[in-house]
């Protein structure tokens, strides 16, 4: 299927985007890297009269040291993250996790802002950032908004973005030397969303141990002290997250967050 | 004769198309443009089973909307088969009365681009009645439900029976294993879909279709019945295909209406589907069901196979091959590669609000040797055995070649007990016993898996004609011509897209004249350019369009040999052709194969005057000694280890060993056998279509319906046998579907090693991970309570 006609606009800033995108109102969408967008337009599912294309706007490429944290723009693809063109303040686990999205054709092009501000359930940052407790940078016409990425979320596809406000960027703790993580990505092949995500992580320093239960079709599902996750906790979370006991998604998701917990144990 | 050795029949030949394919150079239709073509979009049932009241066009849009109204004169696509009881169901172009399938094509949108096509589709209004939609094939064929055609007393396509009298042996047989079994509906995915370009030449008074199809003749004859004009005026030109498997084995009713609209208009218009329609609409192969049992002694010899089997056939008869065909092979070929005492088989060709099935690469084979091949293992388990020994105790032998089997079948030659030994041998089953008890670190279970069968290829008219379809294949020609420059050309009416047909004739042409493959042109695909064929399909063009290009080529060296005998004043007997000359043996004269076509076309002066006039063209045709078929054979062995937690598979090592007869160019088997057996994976573990309760298709894209990848297919090694056949040209048998044959039982025969001793026995394909958990929870629920 092709998509129906539309406008298109490509402003050179981020002012004269979010202006755009106050003028246009319910018919105006923005474009990153298209790689969620794109099949949504050519389904029809969404019938915008003007495309804003962000993607090369410089203002959502800069990564700048917060102190503690580190600011990534939103239009850092996830390639970049993949390759460590970009600093990670999690020592590898967001590179980690970016090898394991999509095929390197969508991360050449896909962005961090696009799949937060998408809010696919299972899409990998959605979780991650919920896992690691971000804040993501929103920008509108009447200022910046930081929100914790774990309550951004608020179901499928839907967050608490404005309509006319822009994700900028997303802020992310810095790990200390002593943090240890995990990840698993359940999926039926490489390059598949996620059916089951678990995630652990535990840094002594900033006193964090937080466990996820993620793809679960909704906002994802975090453990806030994981200090003491031990098998029937883990069993739990998996119930609390929304799937009935000896379901096949209680399984797997069970599985994964196990997984994930003993990989950052070195188990 | 070296050179024969490394270009002719038997070498490992670099395919000579692969040049442009591997540059992404191929030329599809999908390339071709044309000054003023229009663009067709297609508005489609969204509901499996409606009465449809009214469709109405737009105020303003009634010149660019057709409707099966507008088609005047132009008739449904019939597929009847002869066989006694076949209920047929002629199938509207364009939808009359009733839709009977989601995405059945209701009316037909044309526009200066895709995209403005797809804007007046969504202008088209539909009013349906919603009826009830039949949509699994068991429940289908029971009586009392709601039918798919109402003028039919029941769902029932066709019912086929093979009849014996079983009672001795169930009175008898120590074991007796039945099982319920089932394969999943698929979808056939060729990297390129379908497409259709038509446009009408005045000049010719001729009606030209592009279209992506592996079987141009049998389209040209489909479009003259329904279009009502006769084959003369119309040409079907099939461009680089990418990819058939069967899915472009088909008169399709977007071909039937772009060459109508293309006459109405009088210009181009093009159709080319895309990933949704492939996927929403096409969903049409491997749906089967059997209810299966199988005799055996105490130490698991196979006496017996009783079965009933249902094959999900969809809502219209596919032209050429029938709604029937497939349920119908299931009884002829059911009892595989095995001898057996007694056989009994009843099938059911079952109607239902789905796409209309098609026969994908092994037709019936795979689900038939998934049944029987699972049964075989249950013997083995319930026998104590390894299942290779119970299978080595009734393959048939070597020295009962020539043989015929149960349902009759010639089985033309081979070893088949030794296929199965090599790939035990090879797969090394005792390393595989030891790792198994061992166990493995990380939890995982290790199982090993079996499955042999053999491929009955290029069968013919004996076959054939009792089926009675709109299709019997017969005899196979070529047109071969030496231009005058000594490039030789070859014509022939099958299709080549995949089969490395380009380089594998060539070689045919070089084995007998000598010619360098790359001085060989094959011209194919296009109806007015080549001898009439049934086309490309049952592993037919290896044998078929081989033994018609080496006929063909006899001819052609019986021509030069007359011509440069008198040239070089010997008999054409003394002549050699060799590395593109012409020698008188046993000395160094020689002409070129150039300089003896100069001379014919270009200096003719210099020829006797009692030189035989019939040229350097010939048209020439082949028929098998006896057209039964080839027969090859394979046995599949594989290991896998299965997560119990998560329900994942990996097929921790894969081997093939194929006797696929006198192999003329092995690289090119090895690649079909690849290809093959990455999509038997995917039946085995990853394709399903699944439909809701009201018909609904449920995977819309390709994240939803998954295909096997690079990171789901293992190194496949591959050993082969060559066992000549005495019924073709070289002994060659075809082969090009079987490696798509056994993955499936292979690999879940292993899964099921694998979990034996917890109780499990997967008997349905895919083996998704949800499955494998839910029958590992059903497991220990039963241990649980027992
Ligand atoms: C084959 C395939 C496989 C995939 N697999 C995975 C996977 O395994 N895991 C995974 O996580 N994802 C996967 N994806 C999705 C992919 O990661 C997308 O790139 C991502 O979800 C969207 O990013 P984008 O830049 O392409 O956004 P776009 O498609 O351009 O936009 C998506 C949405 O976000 C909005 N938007 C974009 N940028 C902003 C912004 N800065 N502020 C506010 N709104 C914005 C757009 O208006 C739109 O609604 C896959 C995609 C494909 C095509």
């Amino acid at each position: 299927m092709k998509a129906p006609r539309f406008a298109y606009e490509k402003p050179q800033s981020l002012d004269a985007a979010i202006r755009l995108l106050a003028d246009g109102g319910d018919g105006a969408k923005l474009i990153a890297g298209g790689q969620s967008l794109g099949p949504i337009l050519n389904f029809r599912l969404a019938q915008p009269e003007l495309l804003i294309d962000i993607r090369t706007l410089p203002e959502l490429r800069t990564v700048r040291d917060e102190g503690d944290a580190v600011f990534l723009g939103a239009g850092t693809t996830h390639a970049a993250i993949e390759d460590g063109r970009v600093c990670d303040p999690t020592r590898g686990l967001l590179s980690a996790v970016a090898r394991t999205i999509a095929y390197r054709a969508v991360r050449n092009r896909g962005t961090l802002g696009g799949s937060l501000a998408h809010a696919d359930p299972a899409a990998d940052w959605v979780n991650l950032m919920a896992l690691l407790d971000a804040e993501i940078v929103a920008r509108g016409p009447s200022g910046e908004r930081r929100l914790h990425a774990a309550a951004f979320v608020r179901g499928p596809l839907t967050t608490d973005l404005a309509a006319d406000e822009i994700i900028t960027g997303v802020s992310v703790r810095k790990l200390s030397g002593r943090a240890r993580w995990g990840q698993y990505k359940f999926n039926r092949k490489p390059g598949e969303f996620a059916e089951a995500i678990g995630g652990f992580v535990h840094d002594p320093e900033l006193g964090m141990a937080r466990a996820l239960v993620g793809a679960i079709g909704d906002a994802p599902y975090v453990v806030a002290d994981a200090m003491r996750l031990d098998e029937p906790a883990m069993h739990d979370a998996v119930s609390r997250a929304g799937f009935a006991d000896g379901t096949y998604e209680h399984q797997i998701h069970f599985a994964a967050l196990k997984r994930a917990t003993a990989q950052a144990r070195g188990a | 004769m070296t050179q024969s050795a490394r270009k002719g029949v038997g070498a490992r030949l670099r395919r000579k198309e692969d040049e442009r394919f591997l540059r992404g150079r191929g030329d599809y239709v999908g390339n071709i443009r044309m000054v003023g073509m229009l663009d067709v979009a297609f508005v489609r049932s969204p509901v499996a089973h409606a009465r449809i009241r009214a469709v109405r066009k737009s105020p303003g849009l009634e010149s660019v909307v057709f409707t099966i109204d507008d088609l005047t004169g132009v008739k449904p696509i019939v597929a009847n088969s002869a066989l006694k009881g076949f209920k047929s169901a002629p199938q509207h172009v364009l939808a009359r009365d009733k839709v009977r399938q989601v995405g059945e094509l209701i009316a037909m949108c044309v526009a200066p681009s895709r995209a403005e096509a797809e804007d007046i589709a969504t202008q088209v209004e539909l009013d349906l009645e919603e009826l009830p939609a039949v949509v699994d094939m068991v429940a289908a064929i029971e009586p009392g439900g709601p039918r798919v055609h109402e003028e039919w007393s029941d769902n029932v396509v066709l019912e086929t029976l093979v009849d014996d009298d079983l009672s001795t042996i169930r009175a008898n047989a120590a074991i007796k294993v039945q099982r319920r079994i089932r394969t999943a509906r698929q979808c056939m995915s060729p990297m390129e879909g379908r497409g259709v370009v038509a446009h009408y030449d005045r000049r010719l008074d001729q009606l030209t279709v592009h279209s992506a199809a592996q079987m141009p003749h049998i389209n040209r004859a489909g479009l003259s019945e329904c279009l009502g004009i006769d084959q003369g005026r119309i040409r079907v030109v099939a461009p680089d295909v990418g990819g058939g498997f069967g899915y472009k084995g088909i008169l399709l009713p977007e071909e039937v209406c772009l060459g109508w609209l293309a006459m109405m208009l009088g210009r181009p218009v093009r159709w080319l589907e895309d990933r949704f329609e492939q996927l929403a609409a096409n969903a049409n192969c491997r749906e089967h069901y059997y209810d299966i049992t199988g005799y055996a002694t105490a130490d698991g010899r196979l006496l017996a196979i009783d079965c009933e089997a249902i094959v999900d056939s969809g809502a219209y008869s596919s032209y050429p091959f029938s709604a029937c065909l497939e349920a119908a092979q299931v009884s002829s070929i059911l009892p595989g590669p095995y001898r057996m005492d007694g056989y009994r088989c009843r099938t059911w060709s079952a109607a239902t609000n789905k796409p209309p099935i098609l026969p994908y690469r092994g037709v019936a084979r795979t689900g038939v040797c998934f049944a029987l091949e699972l049964v075989v293992d249950a013997i083995a388990r319930a026998a104590g055995k390894e299942p290779y020994e119970v299978r080595l105790a009734c393959l048939v032998p070597p020295e009962a070649m020539p043989f015929v089997n149960i349902t009759k079948k010639f089985f033309d030659s081979g070893d088949y007990p030794e296929a199965l030994r090599r790939a035990v041998r090879v797969l090394d089953l005792p390393k595989w016993r030891e790792r198994q008890k061992r166990g493995e670190p990380d939890g995982r279970r290790v199982g090993v898996g079996l499955a042999i069968f053999c491929e009955q290829g290029a069968h013919g008219t004996s076959v054939y004609h009792g089926w009675g379809i709109p299709m019997v294949p017969g005899h196979e020609q070529c047109t071969a011509r030496l231009s005058p420059d000594g490039v030789l050309e070859l014509r022939i009416g099958a299709h080549s897209h995949g089969q490395g047909l380009e380089t594998t004739l060539a070689q045919v042409a070089h084995e007998i004249l000598g010619v360098d493959p790359d001085n060989v042109r094959l011209i194919h695909g296009d109806t007015a350019l080549t001898p009439y064929s049934t086309g490309t399909w049952g592993s037919r063009c290896m044998v078929m369009s081989g033994g018609a290009v080496a006929t063909a080529c006899k001819e052609i060296e019986k021509r030069v040999r007359a011509i440069a005998g008198k040239l070089m004043e010997v008999a054409g007997d003394d002549l050699v052709l060799e590395a593109g000359r012409v020698r008188v043996a046993g000395t160094d004269r020689s002409m070129s194969l150039a300089e003896v076509a100069h001379v014919w076309y270009r200096a003719p002066q210099l020829l006797p005057a009692d030189v035989d006039p019939a040229g350097l063209e010939t048209t020439a045709g082949y028929k098998a000694v006896r057209d039964s078929g080839t027969f090859s054979y394979a046995c599949h062995a594989c290991a896998v280890a299965v997560d119990t937690e998560l329900g994942t598979i990996e097929i921790l090592d894969y081997v093939v060993v194929e006797d696929g007869g006198t192999l003329v160019n092995p690289m090119i088997v090895d690649g079909q056998v690849f290809g093959g057996t990455a999509q038997g994976i995917g039946t085995a573990l990853y394709e399903e279509m699944p439909f809701d309760a009201q018909g609904q298709p449920l995977a819309s894209t390709l994240a939803d319906y998954m295909l096997p990848g690079a990171t789901e297919v293992p190194t496949i090694r591959i050993e082969h046998i060559e066992t000549p056949s005495p019924l073709s040209y070289f002994g060659q048998k075809g082969i090009g579907e079987g490696g798509a044959i056994a993955p499936p039982a292979a690999i879940t025969n292993a899964v099921n090693d694998a979990l034996a001793d917890l109780g499990v026995e997967m008997l349905e394909s895919p083996i998704t991970p949800r499955r494998l958990l839910t029958a590992l929870a059903a497991a220990r629920a039963r241990r649980g309570a027992g």
